[in-house]
């Protein structure tokens, strides 16, 4: 499979190059310094960019582990994993991240609040995918057994998320349904999300290629000495 | 769908069977929750009030650590003396060995809470007769179970089988553990059913979504 040459072509590497670099203009330079919480706020437009990419990896992974059990092709469990992988990247930011900015605002590194506690579990969970295939006893399997992982771990993860809201809340109300972001707020998260989402695909496919020449490495290897 | 039935029911007899004779699941659970209920009271210290917050939890930690170490021998067992490619050459609908170790696990579990429980509840000088904490065990064992059968299946199947089902099923079973915890809690402190109506909601919730979904994909797991 020749995602490589796509890469190229497409002008995705360029778009999040571009992307990033004006993410990173607008969050240092262009956006002014918010009212109550001073400097330290600039980690919102890093933080929730990585959450919701960390949630949208664990989608892909979702998604990719049933279309690999349904069709045993190893080009589907290469994106599911190279998804999980970059997943637990971005979940690990998210888990850093939010400490980092809620101590000085807050005063707490940590609470059990329904999204705090998610994305622990969403971490866990991710951990697990990928403990599977590092002790799986042959890839096959590895893959076959994470992608199951990946299919149960991502339902458990919306009744991780109601079951702790119903038992706590802590967390702000989200601050863009409220409209408490003014317009240069608002665009610096839309360029900041769109920046990291690109710089996500490519690193999932960037990955998945790799896996897949891996894969095709092996297989000529066998072929062979066999 | 009859003949299913019976077919699970053939399983489920063989696990029982093995259990009666030699006892070795149900045993080495339950001294390894009392351990827990030991231990953990210990670790919390027993002052005055303190035992009313933290008696439920203890209980349900004691519940899913003796839980984790039974469902690693649901299928340990399987393996040894290649039980398991046995049960696989019957004809059978996958789902079916599925049900049948299910119902088995089940009922290991449950057998351990009902030694168990009483036990807690002398320990915390709580009243013994409860029938509302059975229903929340019931509930919250059956959600155990769910999980625990299938993922025992999956950890059987890998180099690392005794740490791989716990890093599998705990995550997995943070909503239910969570319900169990605040259905109890109540429960224990003679409190309205409807103070625990909405986390016994939760817990039937997520049984029947990972029954579902266990069902559809055990096959996965087992095949070879």
């Amino acid at each position: 499979m020749n995602i490589k040459r796509s890469l190229r072509n497409n002008g995705l590497l360029e778009l999040g190059f571009v992307l990033m670099i004006a993410a990173l203009y607008m969050v240092f330079l262009y956006v002014p310094t918010e009212k109550h919480t001073g400097i330290v706020q600039r980690i919102f437009y890093f933080h929730v960019p990585v959450a919701w990419v960390s949630f949208l990896a664990f989608f892909v992974t979702f998604i990719f582990s049933i279309l690999y059990l349904s069709k045993r092709e190893m080009k589907w469990d290469a994106i599911a994993c190279a998804s999980a992988e970059a997943g637990v990247i971005f979940t690990t930011l998210v888990l850093i991240t939010g400490p980092i900015w809620g101590k000085p605002v807050w005063g707490i590194w940590w609470t059990w609040d329904a999204r705090l506690t998610t994305s622990l579990v969403l971490w866990l969970i991710y951990v697990a995918y990928l403990l599977v295939r590092g002790f799986a006893t042959e890839p096959a399997r590895g893959a076959r057994f994470s992608a199951v992982v990946g299919i149960v771990g991502f339902i458990d993860v919306p009744l991780v998320f109601l079951t702790v809201n119903l038992w706590r809340t802590q967390h702000p109300t989200t601050i863009i349904f409220e409209g408490g972001l003014t317009t240069p707020m608002l665009v610096t998260l839309l360029v900041c999300i769109a920046a990291f989402t690109v710089l996500y695909v490519l690193l999932t496919i960037q990955s998945a290629n790799l896996k897949s020449l891996d894969t095709a490495l092996k297989r000529l290897k066998s072929m062979h000495t066999g | 769908m009859n003949k299913s039935f019976v077919k699970v029911l053939t399983v489920f007899r063989k696990d029982i069977l093995a259990e009666l004779r030699t006892r070795e699941i149900v045993v080495s659970v339950l001294v390894f929750a009392l351990l827990v209920l030991v231990i953990f009271s210990f670790a919390f210290d027993m002052g005055a009030g303190m035992g009313e917050t933290v008696a439920p939890g203890i209980l349900w930690v004691a519940l899913t650590f003796g839980g984790v170490i039974g469902f690693n021998r649901i299928f340990a067992m399987e393996k040894e003396n290649s039980r398991l490619e046995g049960l696989m050459l019957c004809p059978v609908d996958r789902a079916v060995i599925y049900w049948g170790k299910l119902a088995g696990s089940f009922t290991f579990m449950l057998a351990v809470a009902v030694i168990i429980t009483p036990v807690f509840l002398v320990l915390f000088n709580l009243p013994l007769l409860l029938p509302r904490l059975a229903l929340v065990i019931v509930l919250t064992v059956i959600g155990f179970a769910a999980v625990g059968t299938l993922f025992s299946a999956l950890a059987i199947n890998t180099r690392a089988r005794d740490i791989m089902l716990p890093i599998l099923f705990l995550p997995i079973v943070v909503p239910v553990i969570v319900a169990a915890v605040k259905a109890t809690a109540p429960v224990l402190a003679g409190a309205p059913w409807a103070d625990m109506l909405t986390w016994l909601q939760v817990i039937i919730a997520f049984d029947i979504i990972y029954l579902v979904v266990a069902t559809l994909v055990f096959e996965f797991v087992i095949e070879e």
